[in-house]
């Protein structure tokens, strides 16, 4: 049974940690180039100084410019708060919970989506098309991941779907799901977040021009969304919640550090593929989803 | 051993599919190597039918299939300018898409055939099926000449993958009379390939359309 | 021992074909190894061997049945090939005489093969076999025919071998053990689980069926036909179709053991009218004489088909055509290759009234033409109304209306081409034919012989070969 009080801590120790894992890419990212890099709390200092910041607004602009962003916030942070996290359970659980955490990762999508095409401006709108459409894959390949999922725990609800791990399909779940991950949070191949260049960024051309507080909330919005997928993907792999409270939670820490370590090294081995060339590996993530699925189905069923 | 050999034919299916989307044709060579190194392995973890036979079948199968006809194909593509499919006839997410859905319905018409009880968790029927289809799908939609030996090549892959079912009982003279066959298939091909290069100063089977009515 | 002989006999002449340095007598290995494997096969025929049971090679009566017209075509073509090779000194015959050589040792062997896998082999080793005699013309579209050659009947005859083994699978399921010889198949097929004897009977017939060169695996025939010389065509039209339709014969008798009769009679008889039509059709359309052949070759083919769908009668008649057909499409393959040999070029636009410029050729180009379209007296008459009286004694009037009608749309198509290029003012793309090409003994003897055959066996079909024919028929047929 979770008290309110289990579920507010667990709720701020997500909000608290969720930027630690952009920062321990990037330190991974700067080991492997032989450089040193920005400390792994980075992301901590340019939260404090955006939020300290004024905000300058396009005249095309509407108040939906800078309210998206705050909604695509509280959509994550309700997201964190049905996505289990380990033995430890999900703040709020009920049956059919994970259709709802994949409509708020879309609502949180929609609403950054619409906020950079309020400006009117013709990069954020080319940034915003291909953000969606590329989700459009993703989001298949999610939800066939969860499907898979559901089959082999015969539930609708996160914490059962990823208490027991992810049955016999597990390795082509996780690489189809770490795919996703790839792709939904901007990470290379699909996006490189460190381009400036605005004819091929998608991830960093839609928040191009926010700024001051609506901006740190985006980052932290992004922050968030990374520690939920990877928080999937770990639970896939392990059973987590099958295991004792104690084991659990270092277990469940170690591998969200292992996962960002494994992002710095695709994002420093890797290029950035060509954008023509996104449907195939989304595709691919998808038949991977799909594969798992029938395993899973074949097996159990 | 069948949960292994289950594993070794999963992985041969996923290599028909990561081969139909490939675009760099040294890229499609290598994974047909690869399938063919799963491919000689299996002989080995299929159970009940050691004779002392098995391992020199298995060793030419793997050195074969997984190095000399690979390095044949490659051969013939030393004088090649381009070494990518630049036009084939169908997307390669049409492709993958395609090559998925033939793989899924293959297994599922090898679940549906009558199976011996010592075969009837192990996917070989329909993994044979699935990369026969593959093969035949790869030659196709391609118009590289030596992405169509490739397909060639899978479609090869899943007959001998068949013919594991049988390798109790068929001799394995007939398995080696097969492997020779497609050795010195493999040879001819590399040579009529370097003619065409040669003669065309390309690749592409699109060239060679002067024979018609 | 008889039938090994007639496998390592040309064998041996490929190997020695290979080492032999003398270029002008280097030929004369075709014909030596012909007559002797000639010899060999008339004592086979006139005083067979006992069957081995469970032997891999043996002559049964199928074999014997057709083995014969196998060996006469090699025989008269060693001869014919000895003259072609003279005129052609500007390619090296080496690897093309030894293949030769090789193909007949393989079509042997094929044909006496009583084990599916080893007959497989041998059909995968023709079809590399002919890979050197395809391309022997080196220009740019031998290896454009060369290429789809490879790659389409390398398709087929992999999925041949994919039926060969869902049969043994059923065998191994059954009774049969996985024992792939015919006699074992035939015997314990009434065991075979029926999903794979659908499966392996549909990949066999798609499988052989593309050696054949039945519609729709026949698109690598025109181009092969077309570019391949006279010579080569005769043995791949009278040889290995012969071989695949043997083969097919073989598998149908397997299947219809195990309580598939209908299944195989329908299919066949779809395909093989599908391929009349289909090919009809081309005939009216091309403009090329070697293509022409080789849709001709198609639709003779689907006359096998029709036959072997029509019972034990027409399977007896089809028998009969592949001797006919096979003696006059030898007698056009090689009058074509003169013809083009003399011309340059083998289509309608350049090439007219050769009647002026090789008269004897001409005259036995459209000697062959009406033998083939089916003129009484010569054989392909004969053997065609065997075929439609099998048909009717079947009680199927609408599929005999069919046959009879691609085969009047192929005699418009063919005479229409034919006639083009012989009649009218004389126009080739050589210039004159002059040492070139001159209508020698050599080149004229072999098709004349295969003409004079084919009268022969129109008017009456030599006993011994009819006897194999009636026997060949009895041991395909499952009692009733």
């Amino acid at each position: 049974m979770i008290t309110a009080l289990h579920a507010m801590a667990q709720f701020a120790l997500a909000v608290l940690i969720a930027p630690l894992l952009p920062g321990l890419v990037q330190v991974v990212k700067a080991w492997v180039a032989g450089r040193r890099g920005p400390p792994a709390l980075q992301i901590y200092y340019d939260l404090l100084k955006l939020w300290r910041k004024g905000v300058v607004l396009s005249t095309t602009a509407s108040p939906w410019h800078v309210a998206g962003p705050a909604v695509a916030w509280v959509a994550l942070a309700t997201a964190a708060l049905v996505i289990p996290a380990g033995a430890a359970g999900a703040p709020i659980a009920f049956k059919g919970d994970a259709l709802l955490f994949v409509y708020l990762l879309a609502l949180a999508r929609f609403c950054i989506t619409g906020a950079a095409l309020d400006t009117g401006s013709a990069f954020e709108g080319m940034g915003a098309a291909r953000e969606v459409s590329f989700a459009v894959l993703g989001e298949a390949a999610m939800i066939t991941a969860l499907l898979a999922l559901g089959l082999a725990t015969h539930s609708v609800s996160l914490e059962t779907m990823l208490a027991a791990g992810g049955g016999t399909g597990v390795a082509l779940l996780a690489a189809g799901l770490f795919f996703v991950l790839l792709s939904e949070n901007a990470r290379v191949p699909f996006d490189d977040p460190n381009t400036h260049l605005e004819l091929t960024m998608i991830h960093e051309v839609m928040v191009l021009d926010h700024g001051g507080p609506p901006l740190a909330v985006v980052l932290h919005g992004a922050a968030l969304k990374l520690l939920l997928f990877s928080l999937m993907l770990v639970q896939v792999v392990w059973p987590l919640g099958a295991m004792p409270l104690a084991l659990s939670l270092p277990m469940l820490a170690g591998s969200l550090v292992a996962v960002a370590v494994a992002i710095g090294l695709v994002e420093s081995l890797l290029a950035r593929l060509a954008f023509r060339r996104v449907p195939l590996f989304l595709t691919t993530a998808f038949l991977l989803c799909v594969f798992a699925l029938l395993v899973t189905r074949g097996r159990g069923a | 051993m069948t949960d292994a050999l289950n594993l070794l034919i999963g992985l041969v299916m996923g290599l028909n599919l990561v081969a139909l989307a490939s675009s760099r044709i040294t890229s499609v060579i290598s994974w047909i190597a690869l399938q063919g190194l799963a491919l000689g392995l299996m002989p080995l973890l299929i159970e009940g039918h050691h004779t002392w036979l098995v391992w020199p079948v298995a060793v030419a199968t793997v050195a074969l299939k997984g190095f000399l006809i690979p390095s044949l194909l490659r051969r013939a593509m030393r004088t090649v300018h381009i070494d990518r499919e630049v036009r084939p006839l169908l997307g390669y997410v049409p492709s993958l898409l395609l090559g998925a859905a033939t793989t899924i319905g293959a297994v599922a018409l090898g679940a549906m055939m009558p199976l011996l009880p010592e075969h009837a968790h192990v996917l070989l029927a329909g993994g044979s099926f699935a990369t026969a289809s593959c093969g035949l799908l790869l030659m196709i939609v391609r118009s590289k000449a030596i992405t169509q030996a490739c397909g060639y090549l899978m479609l090869e892959n899943g007959i001998y993958l068949f013919g594991l079912l049988l390798i109790g009982s068929t001799p394995l003279l007939v398995e080696a009379g097969i492997l020779l066959d497609l050795t010195v298939a493999v040879f001819v091909i590399g040579i009529i390939v370097d003619r065409i290069q040669q003669e065309f100063d390309s690749l592409d089977t699109s060239v060679l359309t002067t024979l018609r009515e | 021992m008889m039938e090994l002989i007639l496998v390592l006999l040309p064998f041996a002449g490929a190997g020695l074909a290979l080492i032999w340095r003398g270029r002008r007598t280097r030929p004369y290995l075709l014909p030596v190894v012909g007559v002797g494997h000639a010899v060999v096969t008339t004592l086979l025929l006139l005083s067979p061997a006992e069957v081995d049971a469970g032997a891999w090679i043996s002559s049964d009566a199928l074999t014997r049945a057709v083995l014969p017209l196998v060996s006469l075509l090699f025989l008269v073509c060693g001869f014919y090939a000895v003259a072609y090779l003279r005129v052609r000194e500007d390619r090296d015959h080496r690897i093309f005489v030894a293949a030769l050589l090789a193909m007949q040792g393989l079509l042997s062997l094929a044909l006496q093969a009583q084990h599916l896998g080893l007959l497989w082999i041998a059909a995968e080793a023709t079809t590399l076999a002919t890979i050197p005699l395809l391309h022997f013309n080196g220009t740019a579209r031998a290896f454009e025919a060369t290429w789809k050659y490879l790659l389409i009947g390398g398709t087929g005859i992999a999925l041949s071998l994919l039926g060969a083994f869902c049969l043994g699978y059923a065998s191994l399921q059954g009774t049969g053990g996985g024992d792939l010889t015919f006699r074992a198949l035939t015997g314990s097929a009434s065991t075979f689980a029926t999903p794979w004897l659908v499966a392996a009977w549909v990949l066999l017939l798609a499988g052989f069926g593309t050696k054949m060169g039945l519609v729709p695996m026949h698109t690598w025939k025109p181009d092969a036909y077309g570019e391949a010389p006279g010579v080569v065509g005769v043995l791949l039209a009278g040889g290995v179709t012969t071989m695949a339709f043997v083969a097919l014969l073989r598998v149908k008798q397997v299947v219809d053991a195990g309580g598939g009769t209908e299944m195989t009679q329908r299919t066949l008889l779809l395909i093989g009218l599908f391929s009349m039509v289909v090919a009809a059709l081309f005939l009216l359309g091309t403009r090329d004489f070697k293509r022409m052949l080789a849709y001709s070759s198609v639709e003779h083919m689907g006359i096998l088909a029709v036959g072997a769908a029509a019972g034990g009668a027409g399977i007896a008649a089809a028998l009969f055509h592949v001797w006919t057909n096979g003696l006059t499409k030898a007698s056009l393959f090689l009058a074509a290759g003169n013809l083009r040999r003399a011309a340059g070029a083998s289509t309608v636009g350049e090439v007219a009234g050769m009647a002026w410029r090789v008269p004897v050729t001409s005259r036995l180009f459209v000697v062959g033409l009406l033998a083939i379209t089916a003129i009484p007296p010569f054989g392909p008459f004969a053997s065609v109304m065997s075929v439609v009286r099998a048909i009717f004694a079947t009680g199927q009037p609408v599929s005999a209306a069919v046959f009879l009608f691609a085969m009047l749309l192929s005699f418009i198509g063919l005479t229409r081409l034919v006639f083009a290029i012989v009649d009218g003012r004389p126009r080739t793309r050589a210039r004159g034919t002059g040492p070139q090409f001159a209508e020698a003994r050599g080149i004229l003897v072999p098709p004349l012989l295969f003409l004079l055959g084919s009268l022969w066996f129109g008017v009456a079909v030599p006993e011994p070969i009819r006897r194999q024919w009636d026997l060949a028929v009895r041991m395909l047929m499952p009692p009733s």
